[in-house]
Protein backbone atom coordinates (compact mmCIF):
# COMPACT_ATOMS: atom_id res chain seq x y z
CA UNK A 1 0.00 0.00 0.00
CA UNK A 2 1.57 3.20 -0.83
CA UNK A 3 1.57 6.13 1.42
CA UNK A 4 1.05 9.89 1.34
CA UNK A 5 2.19 10.57 4.48
CA UNK A 6 3.88 8.82 7.54
CA UNK A 7 4.09 9.89 10.49
CA UNK A 8 7.13 8.03 13.03
CA UNK A 9 7.34 8.36 16.67
CA UNK A 10 6.23 11.89 16.55
CA UNK A 11 5.57 13.96 19.98
CA UNK A 12 5.14 17.24 20.73
CA UNK A 13 6.09 18.72 24.11
CA UNK A 14 5.38 22.59 24.28
CA UNK A 15 7.34 25.60 25.72
CA UNK A 16 5.07 25.22 29.09
CA UNK A 17 5.98 21.92 29.10
CA UNK A 18 2.78 20.28 28.45
CA UNK A 19 3.54 17.17 26.50
CA UNK A 20 0.66 17.17 23.78
CA UNK A 21 1.29 14.02 22.02
CA UNK A 22 3.74 11.22 22.27
CA UNK A 23 4.91 8.40 19.96
CA UNK A 24 2.32 8.69 17.62
CA UNK A 25 2.80 6.31 14.69
CA UNK A 26 0.26 7.07 11.77
CA UNK A 27 0.55 6.35 7.89
CA UNK A 28 -2.13 7.54 5.77
CA UNK A 29 -2.83 6.49 2.00
CA UNK A 30 -3.56 8.83 -1.17
CA UNK A 31 -7.73 8.56 -1.02
CA UNK A 32 -8.30 7.70 2.31
CA UNK A 33 -10.92 9.15 4.83
CA UNK A 34 -9.28 9.49 7.95
CA UNK A 35 -11.43 10.52 11.28
CA UNK A 36 -9.57 11.34 14.63
CA UNK A 37 -11.68 11.12 17.61
CA UNK A 38 -10.76 11.39 21.35
CA UNK A 39 -11.68 13.66 24.51
CA UNK A 40 -11.09 17.09 24.58
CA UNK A 41 -7.46 17.84 24.90
CA UNK A 42 -6.05 14.87 23.99
CA UNK A 43 -3.84 16.81 21.34
CA UNK A 44 -6.45 15.85 17.92
CA UNK A 45 -5.83 19.78 16.92
CA UNK A 46 -1.93 19.71 17.55
CA UNK A 47 -1.54 16.76 15.52
CA UNK A 48 -3.39 17.86 12.51
CA UNK A 49 -1.30 21.17 13.02
CA UNK A 50 2.36 19.37 13.42
CA UNK A 51 0.92 17.82 10.15
CA UNK A 52 -0.21 20.97 8.42
CA UNK A 53 3.50 22.48 9.19
CA UNK A 54 2.22 25.28 11.76
CA UNK A 55 4.20 23.55 14.56
CA UNK A 56 6.89 21.68 14.65
CA UNK A 57 7.34 18.14 16.13
CA UNK A 58 9.63 17.85 19.76
CA UNK A 59 10.61 14.25 18.69
CA UNK A 60 10.14 12.14 15.52
CA UNK A 61 9.25 12.10 12.50
CA UNK A 62 6.89 13.37 9.23
CA UNK A 63 8.07 12.27 6.07
CA UNK A 64 5.58 12.88 2.75
CA UNK A 65 5.46 11.04 -0.29
CA UNK A 66 6.97 12.99 -3.36
CA UNK A 67 8.82 15.84 -0.84
CA UNK A 68 7.70 18.29 1.31
CA UNK A 69 4.29 19.69 0.55
CA UNK A 70 4.42 23.01 -1.61
CA UNK A 71 2.46 26.14 -0.95
CA UNK A 72 -0.93 24.97 -2.17
CA UNK A 73 -0.34 21.30 -1.13
CA UNK A 74 -2.61 21.63 2.20
CA UNK A 75 -6.25 22.81 2.71
CA UNK A 76 -7.08 23.88 6.27
CA UNK A 77 -10.38 24.01 7.78
CA UNK A 78 -10.11 25.63 11.89
CA UNK A 79 -12.49 24.67 13.82
CA UNK A 80 -13.78 28.12 13.29
CA UNK A 81 -14.01 29.76 10.27
CA UNK A 82 -11.24 32.68 10.26
CA UNK A 83 -13.23 34.02 7.65
CA UNK A 84 -11.23 37.91 7.11
CA UNK A 85 -13.89 40.24 7.64
CA UNK A 86 -12.96 43.15 5.51
CA UNK A 87 -12.99 40.38 2.45
CA UNK A 88 -16.25 39.58 0.57
CA UNK A 89 -17.23 35.88 0.71
CA UNK A 90 -15.59 35.48 -2.92
CA UNK A 91 -12.32 37.35 -1.83
CA UNK A 92 -11.88 35.15 1.21
CA UNK A 93 -11.82 32.32 -0.98
CA UNK A 94 -9.62 33.86 -3.37
CA UNK A 95 -6.70 34.44 -0.50
CA UNK A 96 -4.96 31.24 -0.77
CA UNK A 97 -5.00 31.65 -4.54
CA UNK A 98 -3.91 35.35 -4.07
CA UNK A 99 -1.10 34.64 -1.50
CA UNK A 100 0.52 32.10 -4.61
CA UNK A 101 0.65 34.53 -6.59
CA UNK A 102 -2.25 33.79 -9.21
CA UNK A 103 -4.31 37.23 -10.93
CA UNK A 104 -7.56 37.47 -9.71
CA UNK A 105 -8.65 36.91 -13.62
CA UNK A 106 -7.02 33.68 -13.50
CA UNK A 107 -8.11 32.73 -10.39
CA UNK A 108 -11.98 33.59 -11.01
CA UNK A 109 -12.88 30.09 -12.53
CA UNK A 110 -11.73 28.11 -9.60
CA UNK A 111 -13.24 30.57 -6.77
CA UNK A 112 -15.99 30.28 -8.82
CA UNK A 113 -15.79 26.06 -8.87
CA UNK A 114 -15.21 26.17 -5.51
CA UNK A 115 -18.13 28.26 -4.52
CA UNK A 116 -20.68 26.06 -6.22
CA UNK A 117 -18.96 23.00 -4.73
CA UNK A 118 -19.87 24.22 -1.00
CA UNK A 119 -23.54 25.63 -2.89
CA UNK A 120 -22.63 29.19 -2.59
CA UNK A 121 -22.45 30.49 -6.15
CA UNK A 122 -25.22 32.94 -5.50
CA UNK A 123 -23.55 34.86 -1.95
CA UNK A 124 -20.17 35.42 -3.70
CA UNK A 125 -20.44 39.05 -2.87
CA UNK A 126 -21.76 38.92 1.10
CA UNK A 127 -19.20 39.87 3.89
CA UNK A 128 -18.86 37.42 6.29
CA UNK A 129 -20.67 39.31 8.81
CA UNK A 130 -24.07 38.77 6.25
CA UNK A 131 -23.38 35.27 5.83
CA UNK A 132 -24.60 32.94 8.47
CA UNK A 133 -22.18 30.48 10.56
CA UNK A 134 -23.12 27.42 8.36
CA UNK A 135 -22.07 29.32 5.25
CA UNK A 136 -18.96 30.68 6.59
CA UNK A 137 -17.94 27.08 7.59
CA UNK A 138 -18.67 26.33 3.68
CA UNK A 139 -16.81 29.24 2.52
CA UNK A 140 -13.73 27.88 4.67
CA UNK A 141 -14.08 24.87 3.19
CA UNK A 142 -13.83 26.27 -0.83
CA UNK A 143 -10.90 28.12 0.73
CA UNK A 144 -9.44 25.45 1.68
CA UNK A 145 -10.84 23.51 -1.90
CA UNK A 146 -9.34 26.07 -3.99
CA UNK A 147 -6.00 25.30 -4.23
CA UNK A 148 -6.74 22.04 -5.11
CA UNK A 149 -4.96 20.20 -1.98
CA UNK A 150 -3.06 16.96 -1.80
CA UNK A 151 -4.62 16.58 1.77
CA UNK A 152 -7.55 18.09 3.67
CA UNK A 153 -6.97 18.82 7.32
CA UNK A 154 -10.60 19.53 8.92
CA UNK A 155 -10.51 20.30 12.64
CA UNK A 156 -14.31 19.97 14.09
CA UNK A 157 -15.29 21.70 11.07
CA UNK A 158 -19.44 21.10 11.98
CA UNK A 159 -19.02 21.37 15.83
CA UNK A 160 -21.19 24.78 16.08
CA UNK A 161 -23.88 23.90 13.24
CA UNK A 162 -27.61 21.91 13.87
CA UNK A 163 -28.09 18.66 13.57
CA UNK A 164 -29.47 19.49 9.43
CA UNK A 165 -27.13 21.58 8.85
CA UNK A 166 -24.22 18.86 9.87
CA UNK A 167 -25.90 16.54 8.08
CA UNK A 168 -26.39 17.77 5.05
CA UNK A 169 -23.04 19.00 4.90
CA UNK A 170 -21.14 15.75 5.84
CA UNK A 171 -23.19 14.84 2.82
CA UNK A 172 -21.26 17.46 0.97
CA UNK A 173 -18.07 16.54 2.00
CA UNK A 174 -18.78 12.65 1.34
CA UNK A 175 -19.30 13.95 -2.34
CA UNK A 176 -16.63 15.87 -2.97
CA UNK A 177 -14.04 13.54 -1.28
CA UNK A 178 -15.53 10.81 -3.84
CA UNK A 179 -15.69 12.92 -6.94
CA UNK A 180 -11.99 14.74 -6.06
CA UNK A 181 -10.33 11.91 -5.02
CA UNK A 182 -9.10 13.96 -1.50
CA UNK A 183 -7.39 12.84 1.59
CA UNK A 184 -8.68 13.97 4.63
CA UNK A 185 -7.94 13.86 7.92
CA UNK A 186 -11.13 14.49 9.73
CA UNK A 187 -10.93 15.93 13.75
CA UNK A 188 -14.57 15.07 15.27
CA UNK A 189 -16.09 14.76 18.55
CA UNK A 190 -19.21 12.59 17.32
CA UNK A 191 -18.69 9.41 17.08
CA UNK A 192 -21.89 8.82 14.63
CA UNK A 193 -19.94 11.40 12.01
CA UNK A 194 -17.00 9.57 12.58
CA UNK A 195 -18.15 6.42 11.35
CA UNK A 196 -20.58 7.81 8.89
CA UNK A 197 -17.49 9.59 6.72
CA UNK A 198 -14.79 7.56 7.12
CA UNK A 199 -12.93 4.59 5.89
CA UNK A 200 -11.10 4.63 8.95
CA UNK A 201 -11.40 5.84 12.41
CA UNK A 202 -8.05 6.40 14.96
CA UNK A 203 -9.11 6.88 18.37
CA UNK A 204 -7.10 8.85 21.08
CA UNK A 205 -6.28 8.80 24.38
CA UNK A 206 -4.76 12.19 26.69
CA UNK A 207 -1.86 12.23 28.63
CA UNK A 208 -0.21 12.74 26.96
CA UNK A 209 -1.88 11.80 23.42
CA UNK A 210 -1.58 8.64 22.01
CA UNK A 211 -3.45 6.34 19.73
CA UNK A 212 -5.04 3.54 21.27
CA UNK A 213 -7.53 2.26 18.51
CA UNK A 214 -7.28 2.43 14.50
CA UNK A 215 -10.50 0.71 12.91
CA UNK A 216 -11.51 0.50 9.43
CA UNK A 217 -14.82 1.60 8.61
CA UNK A 218 -16.06 -0.43 5.18
CA UNK A 219 -19.32 0.25 4.16
CA UNK A 220 -20.36 0.42 0.30
CA UNK A 221 -21.44 3.34 -1.29
CA UNK A 222 -24.15 5.03 -1.42
CA UNK A 223 -23.66 6.41 2.57
CA UNK A 224 -27.10 8.01 2.97
CA UNK A 225 -29.74 8.69 5.81
CA UNK A 226 -30.73 4.76 5.25
CA UNK A 227 -27.32 3.78 6.77
CA UNK A 228 -27.46 6.07 9.76
CA UNK A 229 -30.19 3.71 11.16
CA UNK A 230 -28.61 0.35 9.39
CA UNK A 231 -27.90 -2.12 12.53
CA UNK A 232 -24.20 -2.63 10.37
CA UNK A 233 -23.60 0.89 11.48
CA UNK A 234 -24.77 0.45 14.84
CA UNK A 235 -22.56 -2.16 15.57
CA UNK A 236 -19.55 0.10 14.24
CA UNK A 237 -20.70 3.29 16.35
CA UNK A 238 -20.89 0.68 19.37
CA UNK A 239 -17.27 -0.46 18.55
CA UNK A 240 -15.93 2.49 18.18
CA UNK A 241 -17.65 3.93 21.54
CA UNK A 242 -15.84 0.99 23.49
CA UNK A 243 -12.49 1.99 22.51
CA UNK A 244 -13.58 5.82 23.24
CA UNK A 245 -14.95 4.98 26.45
CA UNK A 246 -11.24 2.60 27.14
CA UNK A 247 -9.44 5.71 25.84
CA UNK A 248 -11.20 8.10 28.53
CA UNK A 249 -10.75 5.61 31.45
CA UNK A 250 -6.71 5.63 30.34
CA UNK B 1 -41.04 55.17 12.57
CA UNK B 2 -38.81 54.15 15.17
CA UNK B 3 -35.99 55.35 13.39
CA UNK B 4 -37.30 58.81 12.28
CA UNK B 5 -38.25 59.04 15.78
CA UNK B 6 -34.80 58.69 17.20
CA UNK B 7 -33.75 60.60 15.23
CA UNK B 8 -35.91 63.19 16.07
CA UNK B 9 -34.96 63.14 19.48
CA UNK B 10 -31.75 62.91 18.66
CA UNK B 11 -31.68 66.37 17.17
CA UNK B 12 -34.61 67.98 18.59
CA UNK B 13 -33.20 67.36 21.92
CA UNK B 14 -30.30 69.00 21.75
CA UNK B 15 -31.96 72.13 20.14
CA UNK B 16 -34.64 72.24 23.04
CA UNK B 17 -31.54 72.23 25.55
CA UNK B 18 -29.67 75.09 23.09
CA UNK B 19 -33.07 77.28 23.25
CA UNK B 20 -33.50 76.85 26.80
CA UNK B 21 -29.75 77.77 27.79
CA UNK B 22 -29.91 80.94 25.48
CA UNK B 23 -32.82 81.86 26.93
CA UNK B 24 -31.92 82.10 30.41
CA UNK B 25 -28.45 83.95 29.55
CA UNK B 26 -30.01 86.27 27.56
CA UNK B 27 -32.67 86.88 30.30
CA UNK B 28 -29.94 87.02 33.26
CA UNK B 29 -28.04 89.37 30.95
CA UNK B 30 -30.84 91.45 30.36
CA UNK B 31 -32.37 91.56 34.01
CA UNK B 32 -29.11 91.61 35.61
CA UNK B 33 -27.64 94.42 33.44
CA UNK B 34 -24.70 92.50 32.79
CA UNK B 35 -22.86 95.28 30.83
CA UNK B 36 -21.32 93.67 27.28
CA UNK B 37 -17.65 93.72 27.89
CA UNK B 38 -18.24 91.61 31.47
CA UNK B 39 -20.85 88.86 29.33
CA UNK B 40 -22.66 89.68 26.41
CA UNK B 41 -25.97 88.12 25.77
CA UNK B 42 -26.39 85.67 23.12
CA UNK B 43 -28.41 88.28 20.72
CA UNK B 44 -25.21 90.62 20.54
CA UNK B 45 -23.08 87.35 20.09
CA UNK B 46 -25.16 86.77 16.79
CA UNK B 47 -25.21 90.22 15.77
CA UNK B 48 -21.19 90.47 15.87
CA UNK B 49 -20.91 87.39 14.38
CA UNK B 50 -22.82 88.50 11.32
CA UNK B 51 -20.94 92.42 11.25
CA UNK B 52 -17.21 90.71 12.35
CA UNK B 53 -18.14 87.54 10.23
CA UNK B 54 -16.19 88.30 7.09
CA UNK B 55 -13.08 89.44 8.87
CA UNK B 56 -13.32 86.90 11.52
CA UNK B 57 -13.71 83.98 8.26
CA UNK B 58 -10.67 85.30 7.21
CA UNK B 59 -8.76 83.93 10.58
CA UNK B 60 -10.86 81.06 10.99
CA UNK B 61 -9.83 79.71 7.57
CA UNK B 62 -5.94 80.28 8.86
CA UNK B 63 -6.41 78.34 11.41
CA UNK B 64 -8.38 75.65 9.81
CA UNK B 65 -5.54 75.40 7.36
CA UNK B 66 -2.62 75.00 9.70
CA UNK B 67 -5.27 72.32 11.54
CA UNK B 68 -5.48 70.50 8.23
CA UNK B 69 -1.95 70.39 7.15
CA UNK B 70 -1.25 69.02 10.93
CA UNK B 71 -3.68 66.28 10.59
CA UNK B 72 -2.82 65.67 7.19
CA UNK B 73 0.64 65.53 7.93
CA UNK B 74 0.44 63.85 11.17
CA UNK B 75 -1.97 60.81 9.43
CA UNK B 76 0.71 60.03 7.02
CA UNK B 77 3.80 59.90 9.14
CA UNK B 78 1.56 58.78 11.52
CA UNK B 79 0.84 55.38 9.66
CA UNK B 80 4.13 55.40 7.99
CA UNK B 81 6.18 55.43 11.66
CA UNK B 82 3.83 52.57 12.96
CA UNK B 83 4.49 50.82 10.18
CA UNK B 84 8.36 51.19 10.55
CA UNK B 85 7.87 49.90 14.69
CA UNK B 86 5.83 47.27 13.11
CA UNK B 87 8.20 45.87 11.18
CA UNK B 88 10.42 44.61 14.45
CA UNK B 89 9.96 44.79 18.33
CA UNK B 90 13.44 45.96 18.58
CA UNK B 91 12.86 49.08 16.59
CA UNK B 92 10.04 49.75 18.35
CA UNK B 93 11.23 49.17 21.73
CA UNK B 94 14.02 51.98 20.87
CA UNK B 95 12.10 54.59 19.61
CA UNK B 96 8.72 54.28 21.49
CA UNK B 97 9.95 55.28 24.82
CA UNK B 98 10.76 59.02 22.80
CA UNK B 99 7.36 59.23 21.26
CA UNK B 100 5.87 58.77 24.71
CA UNK B 101 8.07 61.74 26.05
CA UNK B 102 7.06 63.75 22.92
CA UNK B 103 3.68 62.96 23.77
CA UNK B 104 3.18 63.97 27.83
CA UNK B 105 6.06 67.18 27.11
CA UNK B 106 3.20 70.16 27.19
CA UNK B 107 3.01 71.89 23.63
CA UNK B 108 2.91 75.09 25.48
CA UNK B 109 6.29 74.51 26.78
CA UNK B 110 8.10 74.02 23.58
CA UNK B 111 6.18 75.94 21.12
CA UNK B 112 8.42 79.32 21.76
CA UNK B 113 11.63 76.98 20.95
CA UNK B 114 10.19 75.52 17.83
CA UNK B 115 8.67 79.08 16.92
CA UNK B 116 12.01 80.27 17.32
CA UNK B 117 13.93 77.46 15.45
CA UNK B 118 11.55 77.48 12.76
CA UNK B 119 11.06 80.33 11.01
CA UNK B 120 8.42 80.35 9.10
CA UNK B 121 5.13 80.65 10.65
CA UNK B 122 2.95 79.05 8.96
CA UNK B 123 5.60 76.20 9.47
CA UNK B 124 5.85 76.63 12.91
CA UNK B 125 2.37 76.06 13.84
CA UNK B 126 2.26 73.24 11.32
CA UNK B 127 5.20 71.79 13.47
CA UNK B 128 3.73 72.11 16.68
CA UNK B 129 0.07 71.23 15.85
CA UNK B 130 1.85 68.31 14.19
CA UNK B 131 3.50 67.32 17.15
CA UNK B 132 0.26 67.37 19.32
CA UNK B 133 -2.04 65.39 16.28
CA UNK B 134 0.49 62.14 15.76
CA UNK B 135 0.74 60.43 18.45
CA UNK B 136 -2.76 59.28 18.96
CA UNK B 137 -2.62 57.47 15.19
CA UNK B 138 1.06 55.66 15.76
CA UNK B 139 -0.02 54.57 19.40
CA UNK B 140 -3.05 53.33 17.65
CA UNK B 141 -1.89 52.06 14.66
CA UNK B 142 0.95 50.08 16.53
CA UNK B 143 -1.95 48.73 18.57
CA UNK B 144 -3.82 47.77 15.75
CA UNK B 145 -1.11 46.22 13.47
CA UNK B 146 -0.06 43.51 16.49
CA UNK B 147 -3.53 42.74 17.29
CA UNK B 148 -3.57 40.10 14.44
CA UNK B 149 -6.24 37.17 14.83
CA UNK B 150 -4.78 33.88 15.87
CA UNK B 151 -6.41 32.14 13.49
CA UNK B 152 -5.50 34.71 10.50
CA UNK B 153 -1.77 34.56 11.10
CA UNK B 154 -1.89 30.69 11.16
CA UNK B 155 -3.89 31.10 7.96
CA UNK B 156 -1.38 33.47 6.18
CA UNK B 157 1.50 31.15 7.76
CA UNK B 158 -0.47 27.87 6.15
CA UNK B 159 -0.30 29.78 2.52
CA UNK B 160 3.30 30.86 3.31
CA UNK B 161 2.81 34.61 3.06
CA UNK B 162 5.46 36.75 2.61
CA UNK B 163 6.17 39.42 5.01
CA UNK B 164 4.78 42.65 2.67
CA UNK B 165 1.58 40.06 1.81
CA UNK B 166 1.09 39.57 5.76
CA UNK B 167 1.31 43.33 6.25
CA UNK B 168 -1.20 44.33 3.01
CA UNK B 169 -3.39 41.79 3.02
CA UNK B 170 -3.39 41.16 6.98
CA UNK B 171 -1.90 43.77 9.25
CA UNK B 172 -2.79 46.54 7.69
CA UNK B 173 -6.87 45.48 6.88
CA UNK B 174 -6.76 44.62 10.88
CA UNK B 175 -5.08 47.91 12.16
CA UNK B 176 -7.69 50.06 9.72
CA UNK B 177 -10.51 50.29 12.61
CA UNK B 178 -7.40 51.56 15.10
CA UNK B 179 -6.07 53.86 12.94
CA UNK B 180 -9.38 55.69 11.84
CA UNK B 181 -10.17 55.75 15.77
CA UNK B 182 -6.81 57.72 16.05
CA UNK B 183 -7.41 60.20 13.37
CA UNK B 184 -10.93 61.06 14.61
CA UNK B 185 -8.64 62.09 17.92
CA UNK B 186 -6.12 63.81 16.73
CA UNK B 187 -9.06 65.73 14.28
CA UNK B 188 -9.12 67.07 17.65
CA UNK B 189 -5.98 67.50 18.99
CA UNK B 190 -4.66 69.20 15.85
CA UNK B 191 -7.20 72.57 16.47
CA UNK B 192 -5.96 72.41 19.64
CA UNK B 193 -2.52 72.26 19.01
CA UNK B 194 -2.99 74.88 16.49
CA UNK B 195 -4.73 77.33 18.54
CA UNK B 196 -2.14 76.76 21.19
CA UNK B 197 0.41 77.49 18.78
CA UNK B 198 -1.08 80.88 17.66
CA UNK B 199 -1.69 82.09 21.09
CA UNK B 200 2.38 81.60 21.76
CA UNK B 201 3.15 83.10 18.38
CA UNK B 202 0.64 85.76 18.85
CA UNK B 203 1.78 86.94 15.49
CA UNK B 204 -0.71 89.62 14.12
CA UNK B 205 -1.30 90.85 10.63
CA UNK B 206 -3.31 89.50 8.06
CA UNK B 207 -2.19 85.96 8.37
CA UNK B 208 -3.39 85.82 12.07
CA UNK B 209 -5.31 82.97 12.88
CA UNK B 210 -8.52 83.07 15.25
CA UNK B 211 -6.75 82.42 18.83
CA UNK B 212 -4.73 86.15 17.94
CA UNK B 213 -7.89 87.49 17.26
CA UNK B 214 -9.11 86.17 20.47
CA UNK B 215 -6.14 87.34 22.25
CA UNK B 216 -6.80 90.73 20.12
CA UNK B 217 -10.62 90.84 21.06
CA UNK B 218 -9.50 90.14 24.81
CA UNK B 219 -7.15 93.08 25.35
CA UNK B 220 -9.18 95.37 23.68
CA UNK B 221 -12.54 94.07 25.62
CA UNK B 222 -14.27 93.75 22.43
CA UNK B 223 -16.02 90.44 24.81
CA UNK B 224 -18.74 90.12 22.37
CA UNK B 225 -16.12 89.72 19.30
CA UNK B 226 -14.32 87.34 21.65
CA UNK B 227 -17.29 85.63 22.03
CA UNK B 228 -18.03 85.32 18.17
CA UNK B 229 -14.36 83.98 17.45
CA UNK B 230 -14.72 81.52 20.08
CA UNK B 231 -17.93 80.40 18.53
CA UNK B 232 -16.26 79.45 15.29
CA UNK B 233 -13.72 77.72 16.86
CA UNK B 234 -15.66 75.28 18.39
CA UNK B 235 -18.20 74.98 15.10
CA UNK B 236 -14.87 74.33 13.32
CA UNK B 237 -14.10 71.51 15.78
CA UNK B 238 -17.62 70.14 15.90
CA UNK B 239 -17.23 69.94 11.84
CA UNK B 240 -14.06 68.65 12.02
CA UNK B 241 -15.05 65.67 14.35
CA UNK B 242 -18.35 65.20 12.62
CA UNK B 243 -16.45 65.14 8.93
CA UNK B 244 -14.15 62.66 10.50
CA UNK B 245 -16.94 60.08 12.00
CA UNK B 246 -18.72 60.07 8.37
CA UNK B 247 -15.56 58.93 7.01
CA UNK B 248 -15.07 56.45 9.42
CA UNK B 249 -18.42 54.73 9.27
CA UNK B 250 -17.96 55.24 5.55
CA UNK B 251 -14.77 53.51 5.25
CA UNK B 252 -15.99 50.59 7.98
CA UNK B 253 -19.25 49.87 6.76
CA UNK B 254 -20.50 46.36 6.34
CA UNK B 255 -17.33 44.67 8.52
CA UNK B 256 -16.83 46.26 11.38
CA UNK B 257 -18.72 46.34 14.66
CA UNK B 258 -18.12 49.78 15.63
CA UNK B 259 -19.69 51.22 12.30
CA UNK B 260 -22.56 48.14 11.53
CA UNK B 261 -25.94 50.38 12.21
CA UNK B 262 -28.24 47.82 12.86
CA UNK B 263 -25.83 46.02 15.32
CA UNK B 264 -26.43 47.79 18.40
N1 LIG C 1 0.22 26.45 22.29
C1 LIG C 1 0.11 25.60 23.34
N2 LIG C 1 0.91 25.77 24.42
C2 LIG C 1 0.83 24.91 25.46
N3 LIG C 1 -0.01 23.88 25.53
C3 LIG C 1 -0.83 23.67 24.49
C4 LIG C 1 -0.83 24.53 23.34
N4 LIG C 1 -1.76 24.07 22.47
C5 LIG C 1 -2.32 23.00 23.06
N5 LIG C 1 -1.77 22.76 24.26
C6 LIG C 1 -2.10 21.64 25.17
O1 LIG C 1 -1.96 20.45 24.45
C7 LIG C 1 -2.99 19.54 24.76
C8 LIG C 1 -3.71 19.11 23.50
O2 LIG C 1 -4.38 20.23 22.95
P1 LIG C 1 -5.24 20.11 21.62
O3 LIG C 1 -5.77 21.46 21.31
O4 LIG C 1 -4.43 19.46 20.58
O5 LIG C 1 -6.42 19.15 22.09
P2 LIG C 1 -7.68 18.65 21.26
O6 LIG C 1 -7.63 17.17 21.25
O7 LIG C 1 -7.75 19.33 19.95
O8 LIG C 1 -8.86 19.11 22.21
P3 LIG C 1 -10.34 19.61 21.78
O9 LIG C 1 -11.09 18.39 21.39
O10 LIG C 1 -10.87 20.20 23.04
O11 LIG C 1 -10.19 20.60 20.68
C9 LIG C 1 -3.89 20.22 25.77
O12 LIG C 1 -3.54 19.76 27.05
C10 LIG C 1 -3.53 21.67 25.64
O13 LIG C 1 -3.64 22.31 26.89
MG1 LIG D 1 -9.10 20.82 19.10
Amino acid sequence: MSTLLRLDGVGKRFANGTQALDGIDLAVAPGEFVSLVGPSGCGKSTLLRLVSGLDNPSTGTIAWDGGEPGQSDIGFVFQDATLLPWATLFDNVYLPLKLGGVSRAAARPRIEEALVLVGLADAAKLLPREASGGMRMRVSIARALVTRPKILLLDEPFAALDEITRFKLNDDLLRLWRDQNWTVLFVTHSVFESVYLSTRVVVMSPGPGRITADAPIRFMDPRNADLRTSSDFATLCREVSAHLARAMAA
Amino acid sequence: MNRAREMFVDVAAPCVVALLFLTGWEWIVRAQNIPPYILPGPILIAQTLWTDGPSLMNSLWVTLRTTLAALASATVLGLALAVALAQSRLIERSLYPYLVILQVTPIVSIAPLIIIWVNDVFLSLLVCAWLVAFFPIVANTTLGLNSIDRGHGDLFRLYRASRWQRLMHLRLPTALPYFLAGVRISGGLALIGAVVAEFVAGSGGAESGLAFRILEAGYRLQIPRLFAALLLLSLAGILIHAVLGFITRRILRGWHESAVSDGR
